[in-house]
């Protein structure tokens, strides 16, 4: 199935072009839902939600193309329709957020650990490079190795490499059932909890933890979600699919506090610092939200020597850098990359690294 | 038949070839250092055996210091450089060149930590792809992707190829089951790419790595992830009297919300092969078979297994068999795996295809294969990895008869310029190599190429690794799209012909 939608292409080619010709920087903006997240910068607004549409769509291939402006809350319902779904279960922080900007910011849900991340689901895009070019990377098809993945290399870049226009993706089917279970439980011993569930190939879809609830997200067949569940035990979780939406969301209590709010991705079995703020902890260990007012350079330090790394992810407005800091010579290689791809630093100059 | 590289892609250096050797001799073993013509023989191809060329050095250092100095020796003479790993490629990737190191990592082949507890496993690129299961077997673990020759292939190779395997629809490509990789580039950096916590900072460098075929830096460590070993796996075989039958099958089972964890189909040429090969109890009048597994816990395997079976039946499949032990799910599996071999032994010479299409093109795609096989006097043998589109012709052919072989490639070029025309692409999980390099003129514009090399130099500024795979110059498109002139629109219009 398609949808029309608004092609506009060409409009946006010719005002890139024009950037370029003056060497003036763009702000590459969706709906705006993300503005909050990454480095403070500026430039020409270049919008980009009139180019929406769902391009193509087929339930029984798995893949799904759209225009970058789609509002994400479209997709999910087309997909939905079909018994489908987005399988990162990305965060929308906004009534309009974009499939384009969820690409760019690269941001993943509680389902993560489970059925991919952004990434994972990515399959072609259409672009326009800092050379004014418009490109195909990529295709429709899940499996294609013809030529580097610039498709995936787009995901979380913070649209610094390009101007995404058009977005093939690979979706998956919704679970028959899914259901939550809530098991009590201190920090230590939720995740060990987590890592011996992740151990063993239980149908998960879902494992967090919140003050002192540890919760377990299943899905699959009935009978499987149900044999899961009794073996796994705990009681019914009150909210099910609520709780999810509002982990993912950022809606929880928690989320609304008014301290810095920092995103560490560590190992998902690294023990978790009693001493590092109040917390809540995702993709069975993986993700640690983390409300912190100590000094960025401590908390990167720290997130460091865990074997993971950090990002300011909300809050602390004059804080600098906001994500962690890369060792020189793969910072060398993001410059060497940005410039390949955009080579007058007209896309979101510096949202990404000051450098970039 | 030797393989003549285009000149547009040829690094040209004038180094003595003696003085080269008591260079590196400096660092390497002098058995780690070949030159003598039968000691580099053995390395003139990989898996692709059709493409030869006896390489200029071999070099196989023993470690990370005299790999840097294999590196910084060539880097400094600009000498180029081809890696290889176990050889299996299938693309030619790992092809030498008449000028250049072939670099070896076969000694690479520690697994150097099993992290059961954050499910990853840290190893060098010359492990072999089933030694990663085997290893983390004991912790109830195991590494997903399973190219078809595992026992053999390196997991450095899977990397630079991005390999896939029967289970890729639900498990994924090697792309999606990498973590993190340790990257020495030819200026003699060790980067780290990506890292044991997922959404590394800064662009995804792990992503561009899988599949970049050797083109931008040399792995030299992978931490892979591992997952748990399902509780039960059933296999269901189901018979269909029109190629047509099997792929609507398969679209209905996807329809239907089922991931199986692998979903194969053969074509009849493909079955009685296999048959004849391993007697996996195929069903030799069938005109398709497709192989439908499910794995994970026991009720949802049963569930699964029972929404499939009734799939089958209702699509009308003439038979339909669900393994009943262990023993016959392997002979059923024996029957696929060994596809490949199993057409060696009814023709002299295959010629082993790997396109992608939109899967609902696939009964118009094998019908049109069907046509031009015919057109060219040859067979052709179907294997698909139903699931994921994507689509292994094999020619079936005499390298003995004169022409047949170029019958058999320019067949094969029509086959995947046909992928290309119905939305898919030239290779799902083989790479391009050296094979389908001219194929790689159709698939992308020249601004897309350009992009391409624009991204090699960023990693590789002197263009030293692995030159003439993977991404044509400009020049090979204009000069294959002389040849190839489409509805009287030449291709590349802008470049000097020569």
């Amino acid at each position: 199935m398609t949808n029309a939608g608004d092609d506009r292409t060409e409009a946006l080619l010719e005002a890139v072009r024009e950037a370029l010709a003056r060497r003036d920087p763009l702000v590459i903006r969706g709906s705006g839902s993300k503005d909050f997240y990454g480095r403070r910068y500026t430039g020409t607004p270049l919008e980009v939600a009139g180019h929406r549409g769902i391009v193509a769509y087929e339930a029984t291939e798995l893949v799904l193309t759209a225009r970058a402006g789609t509002p994400l809350a479209e997709i999910e319902s087309v997909l939905a329709n079909h018994g489908q779904m987005l399988p990162f279960e990305p965060p929308h922080f906004g009534l309009h957020a974009t499939l384009g900007g969820t690409i760019a910011c690269g941001l993943s849900g509680p389902r993560r650990p489970f059925s991919g991340a952004v990434r994972d689901a990515v399959l072609g895009v259409r672009l326009i490079t800092g050379h004014g070019e418009l490109l195909a990377m990529g295709g429709q098809v899940i499996k294609n190795v013809a030529g580097f993945d610039v498709p995936r290399l787009m995901v979380g870049a913070l649209g610094t490499l390009a101007v995404i226009l058009e977005i093939s993706l690979k979706v998956l089917p919704r679970p028959e059932t899914e259901r939550s279970m809530v098991l009590a439980a201190d920090p230590p011993k939720a995740l060990a909890r987590m890592q011996e569930l992740l151990r063993q190939p239980w149908p998960l879809s879902g494992l967090a933890y919140d003050h002192g609830r540890l919760l377990v997200r299943l899905a699959g067949a009935d009978a499987a979600v149900a044999a899961a569940a009794k073996q796994i035990g705990g009681e019914g979780l009150a909210e099910q699919e609520d709780y999810w939406n509002a982990l993912k969301e950022q809606r929880l209590a928690f989320f609304h506090q008014e301290s810095p709010l920092w995103r560490f991705v560590v190992p998902p079995a690294h023990p978790h610092p009693a001493d590092c703020g109040d917390s809540v902890i995702d993709w069975g260990g993986g993700l640690r939200w983390v409300r912190s007012t100590d000094s960025a350079a401590r908390l990167f330090a720290l997130s460091r020597h865990a074997g993971g790394h950090a990002c300011l992810f909300r809050g602390g407005d004059d804080v600098e850098p906001r994500f962690q800091p890369l060792p020189s010579p793969l910072l060398g290689l993001h410059q060497r990359i940005k410039q390949a791809f955009d080579p007058y630093r007209i896309f979101n100059r510096g949202r990404l690294y000051a450098e970039l | 038949m030797p393989y003549r590289p285009h000149r547009s892609e040829r690094i040209g250096h004038g180094v003595d070839k003696v003085e080269f050797l008591r260079l590196l001799g400096e660092h390497l073993k002098p058995g780690d250092l070949l030159s003598a013509e039968e000691d580099v023989r053995p390395y003139e191809c990989d898996g692709l055996s059709a493409h030869r060329a006896v390489p200029w050095l071999v070099a196989l250092p023993d470690d990370l210091d005299q790999l840097r100095a294999v590196v910084r020796t060539c880097r400094t003479h600009g000498v180029p450089v081809v890696v290889r790993g176990a050889g299996t490629g299938l693309s030619g990737g790992a092809l030498p060149l008449d000028n250049g190191v072939l670099l070896g990592l076969s000694k690479f082949r520690r697994i150097i930590e099993i992290d059961p507890a954050n499910r990853q496993a840290r190893v060098e690129p010359g492990v072999r792809n089933l030694a990663v299961s085997e290893a983390a077997r004991r912790y109830g673990l195991y590494y997903a992707p399973d190219p078809s020759s595992q026992i053999a292939c390196s997991v450095g190779g899977n990397v630079a190829e991005n390999s896939g395997g029967v289970h890729c629809l639900k498990y994924g490509l090697t792309v999606h089951n990498l973590a993190a990789a340790k990257l020495l580039t030819m200026d003699g950096e060790l980067l780290e790419l990506g890292g044991s916590a997922p959404d590394a900072p800064g662009y995804d460098l792990t992503a561009v790595i899988c599949g970049s075929e050797g083109l931008l830096g040399i792995l030299v460590e992978l931490t892979l992830k591992l997952l748990p070993l399902p509780d039960a796996a059933h296999t269901v075989l189901a018979a269909f009297d029109s190629i047509e039958q099997a792929g609507r099958a398969v679209a209905e089972i996807i329809g239907a919300g089922l991931i199986p964890a692998g979903l194969e189909m053969m074509d009849n040429l493909a079955i009685r092969a296999a048959e004849q090969f391993v007697h996996a109890g195929y069903p030799i009048d069938a005109a398709a078979l497709v192989l439908c597994e499910l794995d994970g816990i026991l009720p949802q395997v049963e569930a699964d297994r029972d929404r499939a079976c009734a799939i089958f039946r209702m699509t009308g499949a003439s038979s339909v068999r669900i393994a009943a032990d262990p023993a016959e799910r392997a002979r059923m599996w024996a029957g696929r795996k060994s596809a490949f071999p199993a057409v060696g032994r009814i023709s002299p010479d295959y010629y082993c295809m790997d396109g992608t299409i939109p899967r609902r093109r696939l009964a118009e795609v094998l019908g049109a294969i069907g046509r031009m096989a015919k057109a060219y006097g040859l067979a052709v043998a179907n294997v698909f990895h139903a699931g994921d589109g994507n689509l292994h012709p094999l020619i079936l052919y005499d390298a003995n008869r004169p022409g047949e072989l170029e019958q058999a490639e320019a067949l094969g070029a029509e086959i995947l310029e046909l992928c290309v025309a119905v939305g898919g692409t030239i290779t799902g999980e083989h790479g391009v190599g050296s094979e389908k390099i001219e194929q790689m003129c159709i698939q992308f514009s020249a601004a897309e190429l350009n992009q391409f090399h624009r991204l090699k130099l960023a990693f590789d500024p002197a263009g030293l690794l692995n030159p003439g795979k993977a991404i044509p110059s400009l020049h090979r498109c204009a000069e294959f799209g002389a040849m190839h002139v489409r509805g009287g629109r030449l291709s590349h219009p802008d470049l000097d012909r020569y």
